[in-house]
């Protein structure tokens, strides 16, 4: 049974990014992504992390999604509604080869050994975040204000005025 | 053959779901009777909040009538009970019109979209004592991910649609939605402290003292977020038919238009149906071991007549004082209730970090003061940021002024 889901959740997610790759429109790839990212919150549940998955819902489905589908709608994608690839491409080919590179590796060499799944609970979650992983977790909350204040910056210096 | 559902099964204690399964399992095979009962539960759940949203939609339309002074749809069966059927068969019967330049396979897939989630809020509210189809240990978090699905189908509504009236009605309507959804995960994260848990059912056990008692503050922001991200009358910018018409479903006819329909009068119930759990103590009352269900409908009632009675007194908002009702007035007011719930539960706390009855009831004086306190000041604040400086609109204007 589950590996009947886990074949069905891994074509999903292998699809959906294939999806994104392969599709000519822009706003298609972004709900391939979300197909592709959903499917992935599937495999966390069934390896029993509920929170994990939920969680992968919640900010990928539900906020980097709409980001990125406010990115595209924001800018001017309706000129180039078309256009879903550029002369980067062998870089970004480059660059995921290269990230494959390193992945499969540290797989096949670093075994690790298949443990029962276990329900996770997500007060050890907590707990292990807010001491042993602080101060990971304080930089990375510190990079996405940076971020939070840049995009307030750009955005106010060019029609901060007129909006008042 | 005789299946026998482990303790080990996540949904071994699921009640409706072992009752179902040992009972097909008499006479299917394991997997099958397995799927059967998933079935079955899926049927029951889909076909409550269908039925729901219908009986709701007619509800509504007699209740806001009578606020609006005027009688409402009466003349299908007693008192105009068969509106919704009547309404139902002559939207099924409607032409299914697909607009030429719409993107078809997503503009198929909203209606879907839009009412799964609703129908996926219930997998994990308790009706009863025991009776949550899943009560899952991560209740409240499930509630917001799978909530949080509603704003890419409103976008996909939008964008499909192919209509400019329609593509703003879905940018409002997710701006909306990511907005008020900072203050309401801010709110419940006071409840979930108080309860020291995120189950839904530990959540309504622990509720000694109603939290609507002991977290006024939370509920009034969820409250308020909630009525926005349903699109309902103060806050429906995203389908103002005055300006919009009807938002991002204006090209849908037919099935689809009333499945989403069915999916915004759904999402009153099952939203009623959280706030219930969370902070009216869910299913317990007198008699709550045989009653529970009649307290959590009597409850949802309640609540859901409140949404009609907001939704018939306000006048609507204007876009940027939406935005500033949700960053300056909602977003403060859940912050300070999370630190005071905080700090309350720090210091009430016995040593095995439970609070006993009495300590509720001293958080409930303090936290009634303080919204108070705080809706005031932070009342008086957004009164004066709101107004705008240009063409004055009829709030501003005093009986002087208005030339």
């Amino acid at each position: 049974m589950a590996w009947f889901i886990f074949i069905l959740l891994a074509v999903l997610t292998i699809g959906g990014a294939l999806g994104v790759v392969v599709t000519r429109n822009v706003v298609h790839a972004a709900l391939a992504l979300l197909v592709s990212l959903i499917a992935v919150a599937g495999v966390y549940l069934v390896l029993f992390a509920e929170f994990l998955a939920l969680v992968q819902v919640l900010i990928y489905g539900g906020a980097i999604i709409i980001v990125l589908l406010f990115a595209i709608m924001l800018t001017r994608s309706s000129d180039y509604p078309r256009v879903t690839d550029n002369k980067q491409w062998p870089l970004a080919a480059l660059a995921s080869l290269a990230f494959l590179g390193v992945l499969a590796p540290s797989f096949i060499i670093n075994s690790v050994e298949g443990t029962e799944a276990q329900n996770a609970s997500f007060t050890g979650i907590g707990e292990s975040l807010f001491t042993t992983w602080a101060v990971p977790f304080e930089i990375a909350s510190l990079v996405l204000l940076v971020a939070l204040i840049g995009a307030i910056i750009i955005a106010r210096s060019d029609d901060g005025e007129e909006q008042g | 053959m005789n299946c026998v559902l482990g303790p080990g099964n996540i949904l071994h204690d699921t009640l409706l779901f072992r009752v179902i399964y040992d009972g097909v399992g008499h006479v299917l095979p394991c997997w099958l009777s397995y799927a059967v009962a998933g079935l079955a539960i899926m049927l029951i759940l889909v076909n409550g909040v269908l039925l729901g949203a219908g009986l709701f939609s007619w509800v509504e339309r007699r209740l806001i009538g009578r606020f609006h002074n005027r009688i409402g749809p009466n003349r299908w069966g007693p008192f105009g009970s068969l509106q919704p059927l009547a309404d139902l068969v002559k939207l099924l019967l409607k032409e299914d019109l697909t607009p030429k330049g719409a993107d078809r396979i997503i503009f198929a897939i909203v209606p879907v979209a839009m009412l799964a989630p609703v129908v996926l809020v219930m997998a994990v509210v308790p009706f009863a004592k025991d009776t949550a189809l899943a009560n899952l240990n991560v209740g409240v978090l499930y509630i917001l991910a799978v909530t949080s699905i509603t704003s890419i189908a409103i976008f996909m509504a939008g964008w499909a649609s192919d209509n400019r009236y329609a593509m703003f009605g879905a940018s409002r309507g997710v701006a909306v939605l990511i907005s008020y959804e900072v203050p309401v995960v801010m709110s419940l994260l006071g409840v979930v402290l108080v309860a020291g848990s995120m189950s839904l059912a530990d959540i309504v056990s622990a509720q000694t003292v109603p939290f609507l008692l002991v977290q006024p503050l939370a509920f009034f922001v969820f409250f308020a977020g909630t009525s926005a991200e349903l699109n309902r009358t103060p806050f429906d910018l995203a389908e103002a038919e005055s300006e919009l018409i009807a938002g991002y479903h204006i090209e849908y006819s037919g099935v689809k238009f009333a499945l989403i329909q069915a999916a915004e009068f759904g999402a009153v119930l099952t939203s009623s149906a959280v706030m219930v759990t969370l902070f009216l103590s869910g299913w317990s009352g007198p008699f709550s071991n045989y009653l529970g269900w009649a307290w959590f409908l009597m409850k949802i009632g309640v609540l859901a007549f409140i949404f009609s009675w907001i939704r018939a007194t306000f006048p609507r908002l204007r876009i940027d004082q939406l935005m500033a009702f949700a960053w300056k007035f909602l977003l403060p007011l859940s912050i300070i209730n999370l630190f005071a719930t905080a700090l309350e539960v720090y210091f009430l706390r016995d040593s095995a970090g439970t609070l006993d009855t009495t300590d509720l009831w001293i958080m409930a004086g303090i936290n009634f003061g303080l919204a108070f306190a705080c809706i005031l000041v932070f009342g008086t604040l957004i009164r004066e940021k709101v107004r705008p400086a240009g063409p004055a609109t009829g709030a501003t204007l005093s009986p002087g002024e208005a030339d």
